[in-house]
Parts: C-alpha cells; sequence; structure tokens
C-alpha cells in the first residue's frame, strides 16, 4: 500500500467571472521516506493541489473530481472529523510566507501546545516540554524565551522553523513544504533546506516539496513533478527530469538556470510569453502558445500523458511525433499511444 | 508591565488631558462669544440687578480670570452656578441626569456590542447564506435611520399604538423603549464593521495555518480569528459611545426622561450657558476618557502594535 | 498500476496510421498561436472601476434615486402652486389628499385645487412641499460638507503626506488632536451659539442657512476633513517612493505638477470612498440639529425638525412623522449603498 495515492485530481475555484480549473487532473504517489517535488510557476497549480490534500481550501474553492487516498484510506468524500484527525498529525504543512502564518495574537507556546495537545495524550506539562524539544530540534536557540515570544518577534527564517517545528511536533507521516523558502532571504533558504533535509533523514518522514526553485528540487527530491496550467506536464523521477526532459516546458525551465559547470558561452534562455490565463484556458496543450515547437495537434487536442522513459512520464505530443517517426511508439487496442518502446512498463516497477 | 508600556500610557494620558482642555478652551471661548447676557432675557429686571446677578456668579471679571476660575472649579467638579435654575450647582444637576443617561447609554452600549459582534461573526461564517443576506439588508437600514427617527417610531408603536411599553422614562421600563432606539444604530454598525473585519481575518495565512493543525472549525473561529477581528471593534467602541451619549440627548427629549440631554435641552431654551458648557465638557471627558480606554485595551490585545 | 492519465476524447483514432508529414504533426505559425490566447483587454483603473460601478445594479438604482430625489427638490419648488411657509388656519391637519371647506368651495366653482399629496400640518401649510424643502436641506448639507472635505483633506494630506519628514510631523501632531476631539459635541455647541448670534443678524443668507448648517460648514471645515486627510497623506507616502515619481522628480518636475500629475489621480479612489461614507453622516447630523432645534431658522423646514414637530399629534396624524422619516431613510441608505458600492468599486483592495 503507498502512503499516499492521487489520482486524478481536480478542484476548481468558482470565482464571478467563471471556474477556473486550478487543478484539471493531477496524479502522483508517494512512498514513506521519500521527497516529491512539485515545480511550476504561480498559477500552475501546485499549492492548491497540496491545499486540496488536506482539503484546507478557501471558498469557492473546492475538489470536483478525484481520489486522494491516504495509506489507502479515501479522503476526498472523507467526514470532516477524519480529516481533522489527519491534519498536522499524520500530514503536516508548512507555508510560503512564515511572516503571516503564525497568529499574531497568540504566543509561540499558545500555537505550539495547541497543535501538540490536540493530536497527542499529552497533558500541558508534557506538551510545553515537546515544544520546546522541537524548538531544539529546528535549531532555534534559546527556546525558553522563544515560547514567550509573539511571532511579530521573531525573524522570518526563525517563524519558518517555529512552523517547521509545529508540523514536525507529532511525528507525521507526509510533511509538505509549500514554497518553504520563497519567502526569506538567500543564506536563510540555505538553512532552512538544510533543515529540512537533516529532519527528513533524522525523522524519515516523506516529503511533498513545492517550490519553483528547480534547484531546490534537484538537492532534495527524489521524484519531480513539473506542473503547468494545472495539469502534470512531465513526472518522473528527477534523474530523469533533470538529465533527460520531455517536455518543452521543462526543458525551457532547465535552460532558464543559470549553471556554473556549463561552458560560458552558454546562453540562458527565457521562455517567451506569459503564464496563461486560467479563465481563458487555450484549447490542447496550455503550453503551446509558448512552445518553439508547437505543431498544429497541440493548439488543438491535449496530449495524452505517455511514459517516455523507465519512471518517466510525459504529456508531449513531441513524443508522440517522435515516436511515430521512429516507430518506436507502442499503442494500445483503440489506438491510443501509451509508451514509447524500451521504457519499462509501468507495472510492478517504481512509478510515481 | 513593561517600562515602554507606562511610557506610552503617560503620553496617551497625557494626550487625553491636552484634549480635555482644547475642549474647555473651545467651549469657553464659543460661549462667551455669545452677545446676549444670559439674564438680559429675563424681563422685568434692572441693569442694576442684572449686574448684581453678573457679579454674583462672576462674569463681571475680566476673561481670563473667570476662565482660570472656571478651570480651578472644574478640577474639583464645580461647574459653577446654574443661572436659570437658582439655587442649583451645575454639576449636581448634571449628577442627577447623569444617573439617568449613564444607565441608558451602558445598557445601549453593552446590547449594541453584544448583538453586533455575534451577528456580524454569525454573518461572516454564513457568507453569501440566507441569513447573512437578511443581516445585511436589516442592518444597512438601520445605519440609514437617525435614531430620533426611530426612536418616535418606537414611542408610537410600541408605546402609543400596542401599548407594550411605558412611554415615560420615569415609570418601571420606561428606559427600554429608549435604550433599544439608542442601540440600534450602533448595533448595525457593529455587525457590518464586525463582519468585515471577520471576513479579512478568515482570509489570512494563519486561519489556515490553525485550519492545517487540523483544529476544529469552532477552534479556529473563536480562537483565533475572533481576537484579531475584535480589535477594530475596540477602535470603535471609543466613538460609539459618544455617538451613544450624544443620541441620548434627543432620545431622552422623546420618551421624557429627565437626562442629561433633557437637561441640556432645557437648559438651551432657558438660556442657561452655565449648564451648557458643563454638560458639554462633562460629557467630552467622557468621551476623551472611553477613547483613552480604547486606545490602551487596543494595544494590550494586538501585541503587534509598536508603542512608539 | 498507474496508467498515464487519460485526457480529453475525441483525438484521431488510429494513430499509427498517422505519417509525420500529415497536417496535424507540422509546426503551428505565431499566428495561429496567437489566436491562442484570449487576452482580456487592458483598461485604465479608472474605466475599470467605472466599469464595475456601472455593473453593480444596486448601486446604479441608488445613484438614481438619489439624482431623482435631487431633481424633484430642486425643481418642484418653481413650479408648485404652495409654498412651504403659506399658513392656513383652516386647513390644519389635513390628511394625504383631503381638501379644506375652502378648497372643496373653491373645485364647486369650478376652480381646480392642486391636491394636498402628504397632506398639511398643524399651521395648514401643504406638507409635501415642506418634505421636499426638507429634502433639499439634506442633499446640500450633504454634498457641500462632502465638498468642503475634499477640497481641505486632499489640500492638507497631499501637503503633509508630500513634504514629509517634519512638516508632515507638526501637521500629523495637529490632525492627531483635532482627530480626538469630540467632534458632535463642538457642532452642538457652536449651534448653540450660533443660533444666538443668527437670531440677532441682519444677513439674509446668514438667516436663511440658519445655525445648524453654518455650524456644520463650520465644524466640517474646522474638524471633519481629518480623516480624508490622514487617507490621502497615507496615499500620497506609499506613491511616493514609486519609481514614476522618482523619475519624474529626476528630470526636474515641480512639486506642484508631481502632487497633479501623480498624486491627485493615485488618491482618487481613496478620495471618492471617503468622501462617500461622509456625506451620511453630515445629513444625520444636520438632521439631528434640527430635531434639537438648532437647525434652520424657522420657518424653513428640514426633515429634522419636520419630524420634531410631527411628535405633537402623533397618534392622530402618523404620516407627518412617516413623510419625512422616509424621505431622510431613502436619502441616507441610497447613499450608503452607493458608498459601499463605490468602495467595491474603488478599493483595488478587495479586488478578486
Amino acid at each position: 500500500m503507498r502512503l499516499l495515492e492521487v489520482e486524478n485530481l481536480r478542484t476548481s475555484f468558482f470565482t464571478p467571472a467563471g471556474e477556473v480549473k486550478a487543478v484539471d487532473g493531477v496524479s502522483f504517489s508517494l512512498d514513506h521516506g521519500k521527497v516529491l517535488g512539485i515545480v511550476g510557476e504561480s498559477g500552475s497549480g501546485k499549492s492548491v493541489t497540496a491545499y486540496s490534500i488536506l482539503q484546507i481550501l478557501t471558498q469557492p474553492g473546492r475538489i470536483v473530481g478525484g481520489s486522494v487516498r491516504f495509506r489507502g484510506k479515501e479522503l476526498v468524500g472523507a467526514p470532516e472529523s477524519e480529516i481533522r484527525a489527519i491534519r498536522g498529525n499524520k500530514i503536516s504543512i508548512i507555508f510560503q510566507d512564515p511572516m503571516t502564518s503564525l497568529t499574531p495574537v497568540y504566543t509561540i507556546e499558545n500555537q505550539l501546545v495547541e497543535a501538540i495537545s490536540l493530536h497527542t495524550d499529552r497533558n500541558k506539562r508534557q506538551s510545553r516540554d515537546r515544544a520546546l524539544e522541537m524548538l531544539q530540534l529546528v535549531g532555534i536557540n534559546d527556546p525558553e524565551k522563544r515560547l514567550k515570544q509573539y511571532a511579530h518577534e521573531l525573524s522570518g527564517g526563525m517563524r519558518q522553523r517555529v512552523m517547521i517545528a509545529m508540523a514536525l511536533a507529532c511525528e507525521p507521516d507526509i510533511l509538505i513544504a509549500d514554497e518553504p523558502t520563497t519567502a526569506l532571504d538567500v543564506t536563510i533558504q540555505a538553512q532552512i533546506l538544510e533543515l529540512m533535509d537533516r529532519l527528513q533523514k533524522q525523522l524519515g518522514m516523506a516529503i511533498i516539496m513545492i517550490t519553483h526553485d528547480l534547484g531546490v528540487i534537484a538537492n532534495l527530491c527524489d521524484e519531480v513533478i513539473v506542473m503547468y496550467a494545472g495539469r502534470a506536464a512531465e513526472r518522473g523521477i528527477a534523474r530523469e527530469i533533470f538529465y533527460n526532459p520531455k517536455h518543452e516546458y521543462t526543458k525551457g525551465l532547465l535552460r532558464s538556470i543559470p549553471n556554473i559547470e556549463n561552458d560560458e558561452k552558454e546562453q540562458l534562455v527565457p521562455i517567451s510569453g506569459t503564464p496563461v490565463d486560467l479563465l481563458n484556458l487555450p484549447g490542447g496543450c496550455a503550453f503551446a502558445p509558448r512552445c518553439d515547437h508547437a505543431m498544429k495537434i497541440c493548439l488543438r487536442e491535449h496530449p495524452r500523458e505517455i511514459s517516455v522513459a523507465q519512471y518517466h512520464l510525459s504529456s508531449c505530443w513531441r513524443n508522440v511525433e517522435e515516436g511515430i517517426r521512429t516507430g518506436m511508439l507502442e499503442t494500445d487496442e483503440t489506438g491510443e499511444p501509451i509508451r514509447i518502446r524500451e521504457a519499462i512498463p509501468a507495472e510492478g516497477g517504481r512509478t510515481l | 508591565m513593561s517600562a515602554k508600556f507606562t511610557g506610552y500610557l503617560l503620553r496617551r494620558f497625557g494626550m487625553a488631558l491636552l484634549t480635555i482642555f482644547l475642549v474647555i478652551v473651545i467651549t469657553f471661548a464659543t460661549m462667551h462669544a455669545i452677545p446676549a447676557s444670559p439674564f438680559s432675557s429675563e424681563k422685568a429686571k434692572s441693569d442694576a440687578t442684572i449686574a448684581a446677578l453678573e457679579a454674583k456668579y462672576g462674569f463681571d471679571k475680566p476673561l481670563p480670570v473667570q476662565f482660570l476660575n472656571y478651570i480651578k472649579g472644574i478640577a474639583r467638579f464645580d461647574f459653577g452656578l446654574s443661572t436659570a435654575w437658582v439655587g442649583s450647582t451645575v454639576f449636581g444637576l448634571i449628577r442627577n441626569g447623569f444617573s439617568y443617561s449613564a444607565i441608558i447609554g451602558l445598557c445601549a452600549a453593552v446590547l449594541a456590542l453584544l448583538l453586533g459582534l455575534v451577528l456580524g461573526s454569525v454573518s461572516a461564517l454564513n457568507r453569501g447564506g440566507i441569513i447573512d443576506q437578511v443581516i445585511q439588508v436589516i442592518t444597512i437600514a438601520l445605519v440609514s435611520m437617525p435614531s430620533f427617527v426611530l426612536a418616535t417610531l418606537f414611542l408610537l408603536f410600541f408605546g402609543l399604538r400596542l401599548k407594550w411599553f411605558p412611554t415615560l422614562g420615569t415609570q418601571p421600563g420606561g428606559l427600554f423603549l429608549p435604550i433599544l432606539s439608542l442601540a440600534l444604530y450602533p448595533m448595525a454598525y457593529t455587525t457590518r464593521l464586525q463582519r468585515s473585519s471577520m471576513l479579512d481575518v478568515l482570509g489570512q495565512d494563519f486561519i489556515r495555518t490553525a485550519r492545517a493543525k487540523g483544529l476544529h472549525w469552532y477552534k479556529v473561529v473563536f480562537k483565533h480569528a475572533l481576537k484579531c477581528a475584535l480589535i477594530p471593534i475596540v477602535t470603535y467602541a471609543g466613538p460609539m459611545m459618544a455617538n451613544i451619549l450624544v443620541g441620548s440627548m434627543v432620545v431622552e427629549n422623546i420618551f421624557s426622561v429627565p437626562g442629561l440631554g433633557r437637561l441640556f435641552v432645557n437648559s438651551m431654551l432657558r438660556t442657561d450657558y452655565m449648564i451648557i458648557m458643563g454638560i458639554t465638557i462633562f460629557l467630552a471627558i467622557l468621551i476623551v476618557l472611553m477613547n483613552f480606554l480604547c486606545d490602551i485595551l487596543y494595544k494590550v490585545i494586538d501585541p503587534r502594535i509598536q508603542l512608539s | 498500476m498507474i496508467q498515464p492519465t487519460t485526457s480529453d476524447a475525441g483525438r484521431p483514432k488510429n494513430l499509427l496510421s498517422l505519417q509525420i508529414d500529415l497536417p496535424d504533426f507540422t509546426l503551428a505559425t505565431d499566428e495561429e498561436k496567437a489566436q491562442q490566447i484570449q487576452t482580456r483587454p487592458s483598461v485604465s483603473f479608472m474605466k475599470d472601476a467605472m466599469r464595475r460601478l456601472g455593473r453593480n445594479k444596486l448601486a446604479m438604482l441608488c445613484l438614481f434615486v438619489i439624482l431623482l430625489f435631487a431633481l424633484i427638490a430642486f425643481i418642484t419648488p418653481y413650479f408648485y402652486p404652495y409654498t412651504y411657509s403659506k399658513q392656513d388656519v383652516t386647513a390644519s391637519y389635513m390628511r394625504p389628499f383631503q381638501y379644506s371647506q375652502k378648497e372643496i368651495a373653491r373645485i364647486e366653482n369650478g376652480q381646480s385645487v392642486f391636491p394636498h399629496i402628504m397632506g398639511t400640518d398643524a399651521l395648514g401649510r401643504d406638507y409635501a412641499i415642506r418634505v421636499i424643502y426638507g429634502t433639499r436641506i439634506s442633499l446640500m448639507v450633504g454634498i457641500f460638507s462632502a465638498l468642503i472635505v475634499i477640497i481641505i483633506g486632499i489640500l492638507y494630506g497631499s501637503i503633509s503626506g508630500y513634504f514629509g519628514g517634519r512638516v508632515d510631523l507638526i501637521m500629523m501632531r495637529i490632525v492627531d488632536i483635532i482627530y480626538a476631539l469630540p467632534d458632535v459635541l463642538i457642532v452642538i455647541l457652536l449651534s448653540v451659539a450660533i443660533k444666538d448670534m443668527v437670531s440677532m443678524s441682519k444677513n439674509a443668507l446668514i438667516l436663511r442657512l440658519g445655525p445648524g448648517m453654518i455650524s456644520i460648514f463650520l465644524v466640517f471645515g474646522l474638524l471633519y476633513w481629518v480623516g480624508m486627510a490622514r487617507q490621502v497623506r497615507g496615499q500620497v507616502l506609499s506613491i511616493k517612493e514609486q519609481e514614476y515619481v522618482l523619475a519624474s522628480r529626476a528630470i526636474g518636475a515641480k512639486a506642484s505638477r508631481i502632487i497633479r500629475k501623480h498624486m491627485i489621480p493615485n488618491c482618487v479612489s481613496v478620495i471618492i470612498i471617503v468622501a462617500a461614507m461622509q456625506i451620511p453622516s453630515a445629513i444625520f447630523t444636520e438632521s439631528f440639529l434640527s430635531f434639537l432645534g438648532l437647525g434652520v431658522s424657522m420657518p424653513m423646514p428640514s426633515l429634522g425638525s419636520l419630524a420634531a414637530d410631527a411628535r405633537n399629534g402623533l397618534v392622530s396624524y402618523p404620516y407627518l412623522l412617516f413623510f419625512p422619516a422616509t424621505s431622510i431613510f431613502l436619502v441616507v441608505l441610497s447613499f450608503n449603498l452607493l458608498g459601499n458600492g463605490l468602495r467595491d468599486a474603488f478599493d483595488p483592495k478587495l479586488r478578486s
């Protein structure tokens, strides 16, 4: 049984201007102790995917389809009380902006103890001891003093450490980190990532790391999902995504980050165009209008996700075209493309 | 209490005293700018009598001296003598009237705040729902209705037509209608304020954190959201008291409550400037002190405020 | 176990039969790509706000009601057959559309008599025209008070915010002090004083305005603008930091030009919102003073004094209360709802 299975998850925001399909059919699964990275630009649906797992969406957003299974148990449609028992206990989350993610009118102690006593049998004293222990674990000096302080009295990095301490206090199986370093200074970013890496190894929980920073993904993650306009453009093990990208968007992303080891003359190529307007999604592949290799079919039909290599799935018509050209494309009985031959079948192997 | 907080308290108190002083100056200057003597309107008085009266009240002295004496008096709760009700001190009359006005004002304020908080929160939590819409319609109607119109309507319907409540404030239960007509406007205002404040807070990141912890929604709302949402309400409480105290002036007249408002209107009719000054300054002191208390409370609730 | 996610139906069936030279797999042209992106036309903030306001049916209805009231209040007196001051003791306390005996006699003589739409008051004055005059006073008080607040508030706030530093410090200290004064009390006090002066005055305008109006305009000019000044100052302070203002200053633009060209257009939302909130409070204050007998001079009616007079004979003639009460209610309600609409339309923070 997988730790977490997300299947064809669809979440929409019903705004006065129309339905915004923030997440439109995302699937993945996560095993114990693994780190899954979700990358994509703003509005690609990364955070909404995370909030959908925990069902902490805000109005007017709601899950419209698909399933989320935690240890085989379906969460979509489950009673609120069951979800609550999982939130902060089995699956925890830390947010992008530690400045605003702690309640300003209560002390750190109050908020930490609240989280701990909610899911454990610890009494107030024991909860406080646990809070102290957690603050030490996340590398906060003088934890006794910090407990008595308010969020605004701490620095950004410190607040994010508190958030991590709070998220890990109940020893969750999964930690979702929603752009945990975006709002922080660069030096602090590195510290927080290092801390998360250390804690992951120490405590062995699985992590879903949501970020727009490919560098973060490369260092930490076992598997990667690249999202664009609410869908997974490409997903697979990190090595495949970085060294053998099979989607034009991923390729574009990789071309746009500097690399010291590369030839100095290499130019950074930005992805042209503007991010999609989710209210007016183009028909076909959402990335096509910005894609240099877009074909006529890309503008008309959404590409089907096919297996392009071992542990590597991609939704790009270019793969189909290449498969047809080289004769390596396999289809099912109705003629739908499924995989590029040579790619090891998903069955039994490690998949996402 | 830190030294910083004590410093803030002192500074804020100094500001309050300055404001009160300014009000006294403005009141004094305005009242003495009126050309007529409070005694000249009354007939059958010789010039000699008027002069004697002015000497008795100290009106014959130069203005700065009068002002100094007046300020000194106020420090001892001595607002001078009434010119219309001979033999009464202004403070004595104010004290009698205030015993009514205080009850009305306090009840109205408590009623307005409690109902407003509850209705505003309910409205915010049911955003867009039928309850929310009903509350929204009722409150926008109530904030568009002057309290004297409401009071007169209540007097007509509940007092004179249906006879559910007495129409005179001095009768038992007679304060109910004045309190209700005074409370409804601030209640509706508080409701609207609390609704928008609550919605604002509910949209913030820390609410998401609280939900992600696995807290029950009532804990999220009543512990995390409510305390933050209360902050704007506290800042409104001061002006609200002022609104109620001043609104009380007309409502007391409508329901014949022998409070400060009625005293004020009667003093106007009998051109007793001493009482008009006294009531203005007395109410101003109350309002300024109320604002002072609200400011302090505000700082206590919201730890983020820098005490600079 | 996990199949590639299925996507849209309706794609060509047997892909194996496709040839790479099929038109579907040829590169799309830029025009074709551009067609996919439906850009929403960019409109200026003012236009956008006006459009949003126009779409708010309730706000437009309120605007219509206000304009209708204004039209009636300012035009009717020119052709209405009755005046607000003409008394006829034989026609006192007539119900709406009731005729006095004199008038019945005239009708029997074949003369046409204009009906008393709202009846008459205790002194036999036509009530409809009195209510119309009262409404006119309310509207004038509301509009002129808002104008006073706008003019002084903008001047004070923009100067304070623009120059900043010590000027700002002193100017804002003054604002703080004025802000702390109990304004309604001072209005009442001034009205009391001015009432006595007015009664001795020979100036026609002053006599017409009455103590209530004069003291309201005075107090709005002296005290009520501070809220506006604070808001404008805050706005100016934040705009001042913007690059385009810096650029403007760098090419030597004068202070007056920067205030005119950059500050004021950017402050428009705040100004509109604050001014709209000011109008109901001014109308309330005037009616309150009139109710206390401190408003317009007799025999000029005001909605407040009409309501006060209606208390005599309240049980027998409740319509004397209903008409002015309904009028003030509708006017203030319309201004309140229009104010809400303006806030929704002009407050960019509320845009979602």
